[in-house]
């Protein structure tokens, strides 16, 4: 299994979700996990409710079994100053540079420096090691950007190399692009069985191959539950409305002659099917689109209720279920 | 009346009770046509978080607009492949292409954006050919230009000024980023114009002119520890590119600043209104929520909210709980009826030959099995579908309600804001129809979902 996990998706796919979910799963028999968040929105801390989360590594999970989850939101700033202080001792410059306006030169106005920081900060975690040698964290699982940017994300080091000819940049890049374009890094995209998350997903996984990025997953997000089958369905299609008005009837609501109450219900609860049929067939299509990508393929259930830490542990043991080891 | 709606009025009368504390008024409903109709409106941003049907909806409104008699033009960022086929604007040429197949006296035009080939275009059209050509063939120019993440925002707002000031067009819509936040676009040409402003751009141009003047000694150590620290950080190489880069931009973008204010003030303008687009769930009412606030801090004129995939049900009258006692009653009685004690006891036979009893489960499968055939033959088919439907309805009711709390939520905590509840459709949009079919709905001024207390 892939040390570093990249986890995107288009938005309001559930990727944040996801990614805490999978850095859980992955966090089993005292293993440690590091959920990493690129975009500043605190979207880690409010899954796991804690407060919001500084620009340290800080425990925020344990997973059952023992495991450990840490989580690190990156501010592109104070990483950028942590770069250059660890890389190049550049402590009192860092100031100047930053009294210069050369940081938000860098975090802001040239974001493809930022994206360095940020895949640079993540990869720096996958390689570091305490003092007995081992890895301080088993699996880095990182909060990406979504998938129209993810490929340009994660190869802006190949950029950067290419116009830092030399130096200590140009090293540096090649250096997180070695982990990136290696089978030490799996990209998940989270998908929805909708048509434009889908095609968003085929698309991402076509540009990931092109840059030569490994991909790992698909993993479909907020399946909803089936409530009627296909043979339902067809039965709904054929059941004449008067047996339908009798047996709602039957049930204690009402009566089921014509303007019964039980009668007026028919036609509303026959049009929702209508569209539950409609949606189960859009479902069904989107779901044969990804397995043709010939990728692993999970499916999350949607929590109605919307998400919270519970359902974050629930999502943790599906994914577990869903034999997540042993796999790139 | 009389027999059945007893047990639901008490529900209503419950769900009414627990909510008395806070009750809310119904928020105010958006608008769309007389905002659309209005002459005095030249723009409508389209903003909110992904994955809401934000390209959708402008388009669906730009397509309004002109059936209604305008001249249009939308401009989407990143529409989906079909919805921009439908529109005839899948070839990325930058230049606004009139849509076929509109009804009535207006005009709809659409174009999606190239960053890229805007980019080219600004710098094209403000340096002269030769030194134009020194920028574009920067590499590091190329790879800004190529979309680095936030060159999009800034794009985007550029299309938009040169959009209007080409003067074709009576009503702009615009569609925007799918940003990391969805604000990225109104800090972009501040952000911009205050870097091509800034000390870093003196310095990495004049950096000379600096060093050189008098009883600066603090300042010139300053400065060449800079020089100094960028070439060993970049690379001299790679320095030398971006000053070259800042120094063509800085000469030929002089009136970069003064676009960016420009840009910046038009969206203040009476004449552009903001539309939040958000869906009924948690986190877009949250990201819609915190953009109305920042919109009022930047004095940006917010018309409403637009909440998208809003569901309803014909048979609101019945609510989740009695529907699902009703599915359940209409399960239930058949295994009474087999007049199997043992069935009736255990509830149902299937989870009780379950995991937790490991040992009966593989030894004795039959009297399972046996127990469970006569029971499903005996369940009326129609029975069944009926449940079936009945248990899609309580789902559907309680979408409802969720979908219903999260707008009164909103509501409680912005009642100034307008809004315009659009239903959801079963499946995606991908022609002009559809588009027509979401502007009715947009417009349609009624609530989907009950109102506050309801």
């Amino acid at each position: 299994m892939s040390r570093l996990q990249v986890v995107s998706g288009k938005g309001g796919t559930g990727k944040t979700t996801v990614a805490a979910a999978l850095a859980l799963a992955l966090a089993t028999e005292g293993k440690r996990t590091l959920l990493v968040e690129v975009e500043g929105r605190q979207g880690i801390a409010q899954l796991f409710e804690t407060e919001a989360l500084p620009y340290e590594e800080r425990k925020i999970a344990v997973a059952p079994g023992g495991g450990e989850v840490y989580a690190l939101a990156i501010d592109p700033e104070l990483a950028l100053l942590d770069y250059l202080q660890m890389f190049y001792k550049l402590g009192g410059a860092g100031r100047a540079l930053k009294k210069l306006g050369a940081i938000d030169f860098a975090t802001t106005i040239a974001p493809g420096l930022r994206d360095v920081l940020l895949t640079g900060k993540a990869c720096e975690a996958v390689r570091r090691k305490d003092r007995g040698g081992r890895f301080v964290y088993d699996y880095v699982i990182m909060d990406a950007p979504p998938t129209g940017r993810i490929t340009r994300f994660l190869n802006v080091n190949d950029e950067v190399a290419g116009l830092a000819k030399i130096g200590p940049i140009h090293n540096q890049a090649q250096a997180v692009m070695r982990v990136l374009k290696s089978a030490e890094t799996a990209v998940h995209l989270v998908a929805l069985l909708e048509e434009m998350p889908v095609q968003e997903t085929v698309d991402g996984i076509a540009e990931l191959r092109a840059a030569r990025l490994p991909v790992g997953r698909v993993i479909v997000n907020m399946v909803r539950p089936q409530l009627l089958d296909a043979a339902d369905l067809e039965l709904v299609r054929t059941v004449p409305r008067a047996s339908l008005a009798r047996s709602l009837s039957a049930a204690g609501l009402g009566g089921a002659r014509r303007g019964g109450h039980a009668e007026r219900l028919v036609e509303p609860l026959l049009g929702q099917a209508e569209e539950y049929a409609e949606r189960y067939a859009l479902e069904e299509e989107q779901r044969s689109v990804l397995s043709e990508l010939g990728l692993p393929l999970h499916e999350l259930p949607l929590f109605a209720e919307g998400m919270d830490l519970a359902g974050l542990y629930e999502l943790a043991t599906e994914l577990r279920k869903q034999g997540l080891q042993g796999m790139s | 009346m009389s027999p059945d709606p007893a047990p639901a009025r008490e529900t209503t009368r419950t769900q009414e009770a627990s909510q008395g504390a806070r009750r809310l008024a119904p928020a105010r409903l958006l608008d769309i046509d007389p905002l659309l109709d209005d002459p005095d409106t030249r723009i409508v941003v389209c903003c909110g978080s992904g994955g809401v049907g934000k390209t959708t909806t402008a388009a669906a409104l730009g397509l309004r607009a002109a059936e209604r008699g305008r001249k249009v033009v939308v401009l989407t960022i990143d529409p989906a492949r079909r919805l921009a086929q439908s529109m005839g604007i899948d070839s990325l040429d930058n230049v606004p292409r009139r849509v076929k197949g509109t009804e009535g006296e207006g005009e709809l035009h659409a174009m999606m954006l190239d960053m890229k080939r805007t980019f080219d275009e600004v710098v094209e059209a403000h340096a002269d050919p030769e030194r134009a050509a020194a920028i574009l063939a920067n590499p590091f120019y190329q790879s800004l230009s190529a979309g680095f993440a936030g060159t999009q925002e800034y794009m985007a707002m550029e299309k938009l000024g040169q959009l209007r000031a080409r003067d074709e067009w009576d009503l702009i819509v615009v569609d925007t980023p799918p940003s990391r936040s969805a604000l990225d676009f109104l800090d972009a040409p501040k952000r911009l114009g205050s870097f091509l402003d800034g000390r870093l751009i003196r310095l990495l141009t004049a950096p000379a002119k600096l060093g050189g003047r008098a009883g600066m000694k603090f300042l010139n150590v300053g400065m060449s520890m800079m020089t100094g620290t960028l070439g060993k950080l970049l690379g001299g190489q790679l320095l030398k590119d971006v000053q070259t880069f800042v120094a063509a931009m800085d000469t030929t973008f002089g009136g970069f600043r003064t676009r960016a204010d420009a840009t910046y003030k038009l969206l203040q303008a009476p004449g552009t209104a903001f539309l939040v687009v958000a869906a009924p769930e948690r986190d877009a009412l949250r990201e819609a929520a915190y953009f109305v606030e920042r919109l009022a801090a930047e004095k940006m004129p917010l018309a409403g909210l637009v909440l998208n995939r809003v569901h309803g049900s014909g048979a609101g009258q019945l609510s989740a709980e009695r529907a699902l006692a009703a599915a359940e009653n209409l399960e239930e009685p058949r295994i009474v009826d087999q007049g199997d004690g043992k069935a009736g006891l255990r509830n149902s036979p299937e989870t009780y030959g379950g995991s937790d009893s490991p040992e009966s489960s593989p030894s004795s499968p039959d009297p399972v099995q046996a127990s469970v055939d006569p029971l499903q033959t005996s369940v009326d088919p129609v029975d069944q579908v009926t449940a079936g439907l009945l248990r899609l309805h309580a789902e559907r009711m309680q979408l409802l309600s969720r979908e219903q709390r999260t707008r009164d939520r909103f509501t409680a905590r912005h009642p100034e804001v307008a809004v315009a509840e659009v239903a959801a459709l079963p499946g995606d949009v991908h022609d002009l129809a559809g588009l027509r079919d979401i502007g009715d709905r947009l417009a349609d001024n009624r609530r989907e979902l009950p109102e506050p207390g309801e």
